[in-house]
């Protein structure tokens, strides 16, 4: 994947790891015993970003008109080859509309339309130390957050041998690592007019615009 | 027209319904018929450009959402599988060892015939290509309250059999008046566990249809599975579970280990 010249574009399913950096395991542990979770997450915590959300670097991506701002979900990606080994990684944006409850699973806040922005470049991952990339993240050129893989509650292979004991990564899926949350327990947040983008060292920033819905 | 997909003779082919036999309807093969059990049936689904989107609802049935003591839902309950999780009438579905509590759920699959945003309910079964009968079986002996049903319950590779055929909508509409007149049953080594009617569904396919197309557009070949209702049993390896749709199929699956 050396210097590919074509842009990245997802062809699998997507999947995303949600709680999977310590900061925020440890802000939500207090309600975990509590209802409606009734104890913590045992199994990876998983969703999907549909295909209708996939949106290039330097495209566009769109708020709805019910919505004054989204969370911003850096995330470094891996991207499966045959026999589900791990071949690329890429950065992603995994964009939802704010929520507090992890009870049901999130389709109306994650599949929007739009809401997934994708690098243009996948590294082969014999380049990249995944446990180890920091990502950036900037909004309208100000930095605001930035993203450790050390930090994470699975490691990245502890991630996938828990994922693969019940389902087999295809060709081209992909897999969200997992998002950080600020120190507030919220994610870095977009509104109409803002520049977006994630950053990592040897990687192509990813970049995106938010704009509102035309009227 | 009643379409399978069928891999037969070392490759894939595209196969109708005809007269009781599968009449294949591609080149170098056109006009060749085989019997049912002949050919090894795949999910009746055209592959597509990129990755299919599956959305599946949960406690979509009055009766079913009693049975599993919740009040009904407000809105839709749901969630989204992977392709992967597919596979064809009369496959293997795999029950992990050491489970308590595995269960079929017999529903009706709308498959989306052209791309759909903004749909209204009035217009909505404009949007449907055709219907097939999906079993998404659950373990609930894995189901944690995160994102719930999560993952590990639903996503599980074999646990999605769907087919054996893909039926136009038209000849659906034409039939029955629309995929909301269509009992639904479910058999365990040939007894009878699980009777329903679409008409039972808390959110009719019309409904679904605008509400996802509000805010995520559809793409020809994109799934809805609706729900199951209510009678749902553990199945144990060895047990041959048939789930029904009027007009629709019988689509056979059978437990491994």
């Amino acid at each position: 994947m050396k210097n590919n010249l074509k842009p990245y574009w997802p062809i699998g399913t997507v999947y995303g790891a949600l709680l999977n950096f310590k900061r925020e395991w440890d802000l939500r542990a207090p309600q975990m015993p509590e209802a409606p979770y009734k104890g913590a997450p045992k199994a990876p915590v998983l969703f999907i970003k549909t295909a209708n959300t996939f949106t290039a670097s330097g495209n566009k991506i769109v708020i709805p008109s019910n919505v004054l701002e989204v969370d911003v979900g850096a995330n470094l990606a891996w991207v499966f080859g045959a026999n589900a080994s791990v071949m690329a990684c890429v950065l992603v944006n995994d964009v939802s509309i704010p929520h507090e409850s992890y009870y049901r699973p999130p389709v109306k806040f994650k599949c929007v339309d739009g809401f997934l922005g994708v690098g243009a470049q996948a590294k082969s991952v014999a380049d990249v130390q995944t446990d180890a990339v920091v990502l950036t993240v900037k909004v309208n050129g100000q930095t605001v957050q930035s993203v450790n893989y050390a930090d994470t509650v699975r490691a990245s292979q502890k991630l996938l041998a828990d994922i693969s004991d019940f389902m087999t990564f295809q060709e081209g899926d992909v897999l969200l690592l997992g998002s950080d949350c600020l120190p507030d327990g919220k994610r870095p947040r977009a509104k109409v007019g803002d520049l977006v983008e994630i950053s990592a060292p040897g990687f192509e920033s990813l970049v995106n615009q938010f704009v509102g819905a035309a009227a | 027209m009643k379409h399978a997909r069928i891999a037969w003779a070392g490759a894939v082919h595209e196969a109708v319904e005809s007269d009781g036999e599968l009449l294949l309807t591609r080149s170098p093969w056109a006009g060749k018929r085989l019997k049912f059990d002949e050919v090894v049936w795949l999910p009746p689904l055209a592959p597509v450009p990129q990755a299919r989107t599956i959305l599946a609802l949960g406690l979509n049935y009055a009766d079913h959402a009693k049975e599993l003591a919740f009040k009904a839902p407000e809105e839709p309950l749901v969630f989204v599988k992977g392709e992967a999780s597919l596979i064809g009438h009369k496959a293997l579905t795999l029950r992990p060892q050491g489970v308590t509590y595995m269960h079929y759920e017999c529903e009706l699959a709308v498959v989306i015939g052209r791309t759909a945003k903004h749909v209204k309910k009035e217009n909505a079964y404009d949007y449907v290509g055709g219907y097939t009968v999906a079993n998404d079986y659950a373990i609930r002996d894995y189901l944690e309250n995160w994102y719930r049903p999560n993952f590990r319950v639903k996503n599980r590779d074999t646990c999605t059999p769907i087919g054996p055929w893909l039926v136009d909508a038209k000849d659906i509409h034409d039939a029955y008046g629309s995929p909301m007149n269509l009992s639904l049953q479910t058999t365990v080594n040939g007894k009878v566990t699980q009777s329903g009617h679409t008409r039972d569904m808390i959110f009719d396919v019309p409904t679904l249809i605008e509400y996802f197309s509000a805010f995520m557009t559809l793409q020809p070949g994109d799934l809805i599975l609706t729900g199951t209702p209510d009678g749902v049993v553990n199945c144990e390896v060895g047990d041959v579970i048939v789930t029904r749709i009027e007009g629709v199929g019988d689509l056979i699956n059978t437990l491994g280990e």
